[in-house]
């Protein structure tokens, strides 16, 4: 036990690799024997974390389970992990959401060896991001996480359709789809890695909390003089080179258009991790990275940044309406929700210190949870009448509701999570934002009253798009098509899937104070 | 057990009704409906109870019933939330618990509980009948235990609204019911008309709700707080409110103005106002109790119970007869305009639920003027007494629409549609019990002098518009007779003279878990005005209860209104003026006759019936728009065709970089010359090096000794 409590975080850190290597001496064509081990694999992790979080003492600011050790000493960037209320949040999502999706991913039958191997190294790939306190060792695990994923959607997405990229020269869509995903990240990471590596010889540490405290004070470029550009402008291009990486993650306007293409075409597991998990990777960097290092200039570009998240709230919404392929629906949707942490950070950064700031954050971290419970829900309720149909075109669907009662149930639930229903986790977070949001705004009378303002627009048309899915899947005249066709109602082992989320977005929605006091307390150290 | 705890309890009957209905009894109609009926009795018990201890108590309104508890740890000040039973929520949860337990009891028989299922009834579609012994009988509702279930969630959410001590909780109940009233508008979503009409509620009430969003978002963040009681038993707070210029002054608001407009607008939308009021007359498609519950009685009011409730905030820097608030202004003005404006509309329709859809939206505007002037008590009291009449008059339509289903049943001829009022006629006869009750109701609605609730509070309301604001007296005035008139042409229309039709002339009595309900609610439809009868006119003999009561939930005590004479002939002539020209008109319509106003209005007749023409200008200006953007400008034009094409584009100049640099450089000059040149001097040095491969022995040695030999000489002549 001792054991386990003291190098807890790099058990949750390579529990899955472990995991992996045991599935790669396992017999390929033992499918069911694949799964169930992929799925006990993942378990171990999830039970860590929820020990982790059992461990975590909420009254010590700062770091927890720290764990130190010489890594690349030529450099002296070190393997330093730790976890305070915001990364212990995420690691619970991580944690909790990859046995999730294993169990969805039981349908899978294609290369269920290789599939299952990706998925556990995918996992530990983010929860290093959210892990890391090294500069150097969170951009490592930060490029670990997109090979997985590139090949999930690659092999295993989806095989119809094509995209054109130019007059004459097409292109399968999950090849689209992958590389896109593939190098719009890295074209990201490029920018971040030069960002990293000036930071790290300047101050000549990769150390997070040595960072912290040296970096957004430091008043010359030692040993870097690039151009004698001053150290405002080199600082600020830095923090650029950091937000444009996080923000194509996130993402935020306009950089999000890999996103429906990426979501769409993978596998439905995958859709479910990407838009649960990976997308938190980008509002994480902000929020471990962003708002420490560069409280100066995350302060004098807060207003542009809010516009941009604004302008996803927006038009993701307005995107998400204009769709008609289901899986696309809620693919937007994940622009339109993400778009709240992104206004809510940048209105802390703007009020950096003060209560309207604190609440902002609350908020932008509780949502970044709850979307993660929400949009796994929805992708994988997509997957599931996606495996049943084999189309994702509303217009094909229409009149489900009697044919299967459980399965509507359970989206018109999951939807009215997505939507913000008050009652469901969705609404707390989406609340505190806009309060925060707004607080900013009004007393301080800054541009961030007109951002909330305008997001509402988006917030209307959240309903819109949530209500055209549910008319367009479930309501409508009967549909003897289906009816003829014996579509089957969602299954036991579908019903598992749904259960975690379902009770989670219920219990944050009705009594969210466990996770909020651990957000809250996080949040106010931060600053 | 503390009334406090009582008062936390109360929501959780329904709530845990509609867990369990969904989870475990959905498919036994009797357990689903027993539990939920049973859910409302205790609720209603409970609300009881707490009604009795709360006029027990003296001041109430200083001491009410509160308890809080911490709820969310943000920020440096956690959140809380809590309940509270001052004389508004008092009142408030006599209503709620009655109206509620009735439209339980009264849905049994709606949906035939105890008939046989359907010969083709399918979920998503309202029963159409079975074939029992050779005749048609009505059928049981294929989905009746996912009624009861989402009724019960609607309870749960008014509920939690009516004991909400803070705006937060009060939003959350407010929006549970939003989605309760789409689900059960869209109960019948086989429907197309259904199904667009639950989205239409959906996002109209939405327009309003995030407007209402923002304001309670301002609201903590100026104060800290949402609770009641902290914000209106703090002057200093409101007076800070204000004064602070809202947005740095931008629009010329004050913080407490524009804070008070955009709660107000969240009113608009759920309370059915003007210009948000279109979703209520299409959200008639839902089944007859959930109109009456939610679209007359409870919903809907809870948008006036919420300025109600924030009223210390809206009039903040008011002082009685000096100039209005903004948020008072907009609520006078919509208020007024709305009463007389949907007033008109109801006189053209011929749907008996389109008619008193139109009259809630008529009725409720009453009570925002009242409030907008000024009238606290008196919005109060019409809210209450509307929502006995008004739920009692949508039931008798559901009884009166069910009775001559029977009698389309009984024909065959499916062609005839129930709700028109011009296919009935004579149903007096037919269905006593509905037409006494629907007669107490509508004589309510109309004002009908002295016995009925509704003359003692719409006479409030004019009373004090005609001290107060004479403009608004007028056109109140004028909407009163107006729904004179429109509540005796239904009345004559549906229950006077004779059958139009066969079908009306079959009508039978709805069973008595529908007629029961009825006797309840026109009990307190006459009973519940003499609470608040004006002292002045019976000279102190009776109290007015209701005004002492409920004045007493604000912090400073409203004057007692001047008792006028006036004001009070007016409304009683206005009244009889309505119903006798109401009942003279439409006295002899035959079967196949038009409306008898359609020529003598004309083009005006065409507005009306096609309600202004809202739904087609909407539809032209808002929703084909958005659809536009969001299918074309954002998804084609930005997504696809900009970023995507500036996307492809830079992936195009790569791989054309590419190509260059393959097949111009890359293939002449590294493949070509240096790649396959040093291959083909690497190739060609092989080809003449083989020649000495010969693989005679003989020649290897020569060239080995010749070599030793060199080597040697090399070494040794160094």
């Amino acid at each position: 036990m001792d054991f386990i409590l003291n190098n807890l975080l790099s058990l949750i850190l390579f529990v899955p690799v472990l995991a992996a290597a045991v599935l790669l001496v396992l017999p390929n064509e033992e499918k069911t024997l694949l799964r169930w081990a992929a799925l006990i694999g993942s378990l171990f992790p999830l039970a860590l974390s929820l020990t982790l979080w059992a461990n975590f003492d909420n009254s010590l600011p700062g770091f927890q389970f720290e764990v130190w050790h010489t890594w690349y000493a030529a450099l002296n960037s070190s393997y330093h992990l730790g976890v305070d209320g915001i990364s212990l949040t995420m690691v619970l999502l991580t944690t909790l959401l990859t046995p999730i999706a294993i169990l969805a991913s039981f349908g899978i039958t294609d290369r269920v060896k290789a599939y299952m191997i990706l998925f556990l190294l995918l996992e530990t790939g983010m929860l290093g991001v959210f892990l890391s306190l090294d500069l150097l060792l969170f951009f490592v695990f930060w490029e670990i996480g997109l090979v997985p994923m590139y090949f999930l959607i690659n092999q295993w997405g989806s095989e119809k359709g094509e995209r054109e990229l130019w007059p004459g020269v097409k292109v399968a869509a999950r090849t689209y789809a992958s590389f896109k995903f593939m190098i719009y990240t890295m074209a990201g990471s490029l920018g971040l890695l030069l960002a990293i590596q000036m930071i790290g010889v300047t101050v000549g540490s990769y150390d997070l909390p040595v960072l912290f405290n040296l970096w957004p004070t430091i008043a010359e470029l030692k040993g870097v003089g690039p151009m004698g550009l001053p150290i405002e402008t080199v600082k600020s291009i830095a923090f650029w080179a950091f937000a444009i990486a996080f923000a194509i993650k996130v993402p935020v306007w306009p950089f999000h258009t890999w996103l429906p293409d990426a979501h769409t075409e993978a596998p439905t597991a995958g859709s479910m991790i990407l838009a649960g998990v990976l997308l938190k990777l980008g509002a994480y960097g902000f929020l471990r990275l962003v708002l420490p290092l560069y409280p100066v200039e995350a302060q004098r570009y807060s207003g542009p940044l809010a516009f941009l998240a604004m302008m996803a709230i927006i038009f993701g919404a307005f995107a998400a309406f204009g769709q008609n392929d289901f899986k696309r629906l809620v693919a937007y949707s994940s622009v339109n929700h993400m778009g709240f942490v992104v206004l809510g950070i940048a209105a802390a950064a703007y009020a950096a210190g003060g209560n309207d700031a604190a609440i902002a954050l609350n908020g932008a971290v509780l949502q970044m949870f709850n979307h993660g419970l929400s949009a796994a829900g929805m992708f994988f309720l997509v997957g599931v009448i996606y495996e049943r149909t084999h189309t994702r075109d509303l217009n094909d669907f229409g009149g489900l509701f009697p044919l299967v009662p459980v399965y509507g149930g359970i989206l018109v639930f999951t939807s009215m999570a997505s939507l913000g229903l008050p009652g469901l986790n969705g609404f707390i977070s989406e609340f505190l934002v806009v309060r925060g949001v707004w607080g900013v705004g009004v007393n301080n009378w800054s541009g961030f009253a007109l951002f909330t303002a305008l997001s509402m627009i988006g917030l209307l048309f959240t309903g819109a798009y949530i209500l055209k899915g549910v008319k367009k899947v479930l309501h409508g005249p009967i549909n003897h098509h289906w009816e003829e066709h014996g579509l089957k109602e969602i299954g036991v082992r579908e019903i598992l899937v749904m259960t975690p989320l379902i009770v989670l977005i219920v219990w944050i929605g009705v009594w969210p104070a466990w996770i909020l006091d651990v957000i809250n307390k996080a949040v106010m150290a931060l600053f | 057990m503390t009334t406090e705890t009582l008062i936390w309890l109360l929501p959780l009957p329904p709530l845990a009704a509609f867990a369990l209905i969904v989870l475990f009894t959905n498919r036994s109609k009797a357990l689903s409906h027993s539990i939920a009926v049973a859910a409302a009795l205790l609720s209603w018990l409970g609300s009881m109870a707490v009604f009795i201890q709360a006029i027990g108590v003296e001041h109430l309104g200083e001491h009410p019933f509160h308890s809080v508890l911490e709820w969310l740890p943000v920020g440096d000040k956690p959140f809380e939330i809590g309940v509270l039973v001052d004389p508004l929520s008092a009142v408030t949860l006599f209503f709620v618990g009655w109206t509620v337990l009735m439209i339980f009891i009264y849905s049994v028989g709606y949906h035939n509980f105890g008939q046989p299922a359907g010969d083709h009834d399918h979920p998503g579609l309202p029963p159409h009948g079975a074939t029992v012994h050779g005749h048609t009988v009505p059928s049981v509702e294929p989905m009746y235990s996912r009624f009861f279930a989402f009724i019960a969630l609607f309870a749960f959410g008014m509920y939690t609204l009516v004991v909400s001590d803070n705006l937060l909780t009060l939003f959350v109940g407010w929006e549970i019911m939003g989605l309760c009233s789409y689900l059960l508008i869209g109960f019948w979503f086989a429907k197309p008309s259904a199904r667009a009409a639950a989205i239409k509620a959906f996002m109209t009430t939405r327009v309003g709700d995030v407007f209402m969003l923002m304001g309670v978002a301002y609201l903590y963040a100026a104060t800290g707080t949402l609770s009641f009681r902290e914000i209106f038993f703090n002057e200093e707070v409101l007076k800070h409110l204000a004064e602070t210029p809202a947005l740095g002054g931008f629009l010329g608001f004050s913080a407490a103005g524009l804070i008070g407009v955009l709660l107000f607008i969240g009113t608009i939308g759920k309370s059915a106002q003007w210009p948000l009021h279109v979703w209520l007359p299409d959200a008639m498609e839902g089944p007859t109790p959930v109109s009456a519950m939610i679209h007359a009685a409870t919903m809907v009011s809870a948008g006036v119970y919420m300025v109600i409730r924030m009223f210390p905030l809206l009039s903040a820097g008011w002082e009685e007869g000096g100039p209005l608030t903004p948020a008072m202004t907009a609520m006078a003005f919509i208020g007024a305009l709305t009463a007389l404006f949907a007033a008109t509309i109801a006189l053209a329709q011929n749907d008996i639920k389109r008619v008193l859809a139109y009259s809630t939206i008529s009725q409720l505007g009453y009570m925002i003027a009242a409030l907008g002037i000024g009238a606290y008590v008196a919005a109060a009291f019409h809210l209450v007494t509307h929502a006995f009449f008004k739920a009692l008059l949508f039931l008798g339509s559901g009884s009166v629409i069910h009775g001559v289903e029977h009698g389309v049943l009984h024909t065959g001829n499916h062609k005839v549609d129930p709700q028109d009022m011009f296919n009935m006629g004579g149903l007096r006869k037919k269905m006593p019990v509905t037409f006494w009750t629907f007669l107490i109701g509508g004589f309510a609605l109309s004002g009908f002098p002295f016995v009925t609730a509704g003359f003692w509070s719409k006479d409030e309301i004019l009373a004090d518009a005609f001290a107060n604001n004479l403009p608004v007296f007028l056109v109140l005035a004028l909407s009163a007779l107006l729904t004179a008139f429109y509540t005796m042409r239904q009345i004559t229309l549906t229950f006077l003279g004779e059958p139009r039709t066969k079908e009306a002339a079959h009508a039978q009595e709805t069973p008595w878990t529908m007629t029961l309900p009825l006797v309840v609610l026109s009990v307190f439809a006459i009973g519940y005005g003499w609470v608040g009868i004006p002292e002045g006119l019976t000279g102190g003999a009776i109290p007015n209860w209701f005004h002492e009561f409920v004045a007493g939930t604000l912090p400073e005590h409203l004057p007692v209104l001047e008792f006028n004479i006036l004001p009070m002939l007016f409304s009683i002539v206005i009244a009889l003026t309505g119903l006798g020209c109401g009942y003279y008109v439409y006295r002899n319509v035959k079967a196949g006759d038009p409306d008898p106003l359609q020529k003598p209005l004309g083009m005006v007749y065409d507005w009306l019936k096609n309600k202004y023409y809202f739904d087609q200008l909407y539809d032209r200006i808002f929703i084909q728009p958005s659809i536009w953007v969001s299918e074309v400008f954002t998804t084609l034009w930005v997504d696809r065709g900009l970023i995507d094409g500036i996307l492809h584009g830079v992936a195009r100049i790569s791989y054309s970089v590419g190509g260059i640099l393959r097949n111009d450089f890359d293939l002449p000059v590294i493949n070509q010359f240096i790649g396959d040149g040093s291959a083909k001097v690497v190739r060609s040095a092989g080809f003449e090096l083989r020649k000495v491969q010969t693989g005679r022995i003989q020649q290897y040695m020569v060239a080995a000794v010749v070599f030793a030999v060199g080597a040697l000489a090399f070494f040794l002549l160094r």
